[in-house]
């Protein structure tokens, strides 16, 4: 393949000898292997993953305007420092801020068979989860036919049903980013639909503190108006 | 005893050249080149699999110390957004200074240093843009006004967020909050993939 025959036939005389001329490829190769090597390190075969967020607009709503919620299918996380959750069901009374046995404490745990942020947002999200569920077996029953806007049509109808959870995320000063993003996807996995990234009010950083020292900051100090 | 006969083995090397030619014919094809980031962020992990826009791109960096860093991907929107805020804050830059505009994919200093840390050579600029950030404080906040400029320019633009995962969240709400500011709403944050759990 490599070779390359001059002349041919009976060496005659005054004809040139038959030379076999024999490239080698070896070099060749070895330099390709680098300029491959060196083209898979650069490049970015595998692009990064984003995840798309939208942030509530400063504009005030009107009051009639704001969406209505469920008391009782909401839920607040207060993202804490050390990788800590606190949460609360529904809506606080005033009077109930100087009980600090309403704030409950949980992790980032993923495993579902304690008492993680996963297992506590599936309990109350059952429904959702269930039928979302049964959604992709369907999809996957059809061999990957159902057409993605079906399947995200359909999938939107269940995360915004009236009975679906609503999630109020509170990230506190002491948390960091991969909180954040963790409580984030915290709501993909849970099929969680409704859900918020909200200020931290002075209430909430009481509640945290009162919980902290298990009763004795707030009987020091008195819970801050409710907002 | 019978002598061996030596064998001259030659592999023809000429088909696996062929191969890695290809090879490298492919990658080279579809690679893009990593942008040299000025600071080195580990962005934290998430199950979605929803792949960066790649086109029509303002990349905003936060480093762990809240420093802030802006790309814009589209030269002829970075050259227009340069003519405005160098306008603005009454700063002239040379063709020279433009040029190295041009080069350098992130924005990271304020802006009246800008024309000085053009001058430097491109291997010393990242050093330098290390030590600065855009200011985003309220008081001097250049930051957003590269944001709002840019989607002046051409609104359909993306916004994508890229932190490290042990930043503190007041300095990335500082940075949300100056996007809601400006009405940009929808924006995502860059994230590393990890595995879904099973049956969800």
């Amino acid at each position: 393949m490599a070779n390359i025959d001059t002349g041919g036939g009976k060496a005659q005389k005054g004809k040139p000898k038959k030379i076999t001329l024999r490239v080698d490829f070896t070099p060749m190769v070895d330099m390709n292997m680098l300029l491959i090597t060196f083209f898979m390190l650069v490049t970015t075969l595998s692009k990064p993953q984003v995840m798309e967020i939208a942030m509530p607009s400063d504009q005030k709503v009107e009051e009639d305007q704001a969406p209505k919620v469920k008391e009782s299918k909401a839920i607040t996380l207060l993202l804490g420092g050390e990788d800590k959750v606190y949460y609360y069901p529904g809506k606080l009374d005033e009077s109930a801020y100087s009980d600090y046995t309403v704030l409950k404490e949980t992790t980032y745990s993923s495993n579902t068979s304690n008492e993680g942020l996963r297992s506590i947002l599936l309990e109350r999200n059952e429904n959702a989860v269930n039928r979302m569920r049964e959604l992709k077996l369907e999809r996957a029953e059809k061999g990957n036919k159902m057409p993605e806007e079906e399947f995200r049509e359909r999938s939107k109808d269940i995360k915004g049903d009236m009975n679906a959870l609503t999630v109020i995320i509170k990230p506190m000063s002491t948390s960091n980013y991969k909180n954040l993003v963790d409580a984030l996807d915290e709501m993909q996995i849970c099929s969680v639909g409704k859900y918020a990234i909200v200020d931290v009010t002075d209430g909430d950083r009481f509640l945290v503190e009162n919980y902290k020292t298990k009763g004795a900051y707030g009987a020091a100090h008195l819970a801050p108006r409710n907002q | 005893m019978a002598k061996v006969k030596k064998h001259n083995v030659l592999i023809d090397m000429t088909a696996m050249s062929d191969v890695t030619v290809l090879l490298l014919t492919f990658f080279m094809l579809t690679s893009t080149f990593l942008p040299l980031e000025p600071v080195r962020v580990t962005a934290p992990a998430s199950i979605l699999e929803f792949k960066v826009p790649e086109y029509n791109v303002i990349n905003i960096l936060v480093d762990l110390q809240g420093k802030v860093f802006v790309s814009i991907d589209r030269p002829e929107v970075r050259m227009k957004a340069l003519e405005k805020m160098s306008d603005e804050y009454g700063v002239t830059l040379n063709d020279r200074q433009k040029k190295a505009f041009l080069e350098q994919p992130f924005i990271g200093v304020p802006m009246n240093r800008l024309p000085a840390f053009l001058d430097l050579p491109l291997r010393e600029q990242d050093e330098a843009m290390r030590q600065y950030g855009i200011p985003s404080d309220s008081t001097n906040n250049q930051f957003i006004n590269w944001v709002r400029t840019a989607r002046e320019i051409d609104s359909e633009m993306k916004i994508t967020i890229k932190a490290d995962q042990a930043t503190p969240y007041p300095l990335i709400e500082t940075v949300m909050k100056n996007l809601v500011k400006i009405k940009a709403n929808r924006y995502s944050l860059i994230t590393v993939l990890r595995g879904a759990p099973e049956g969800f």
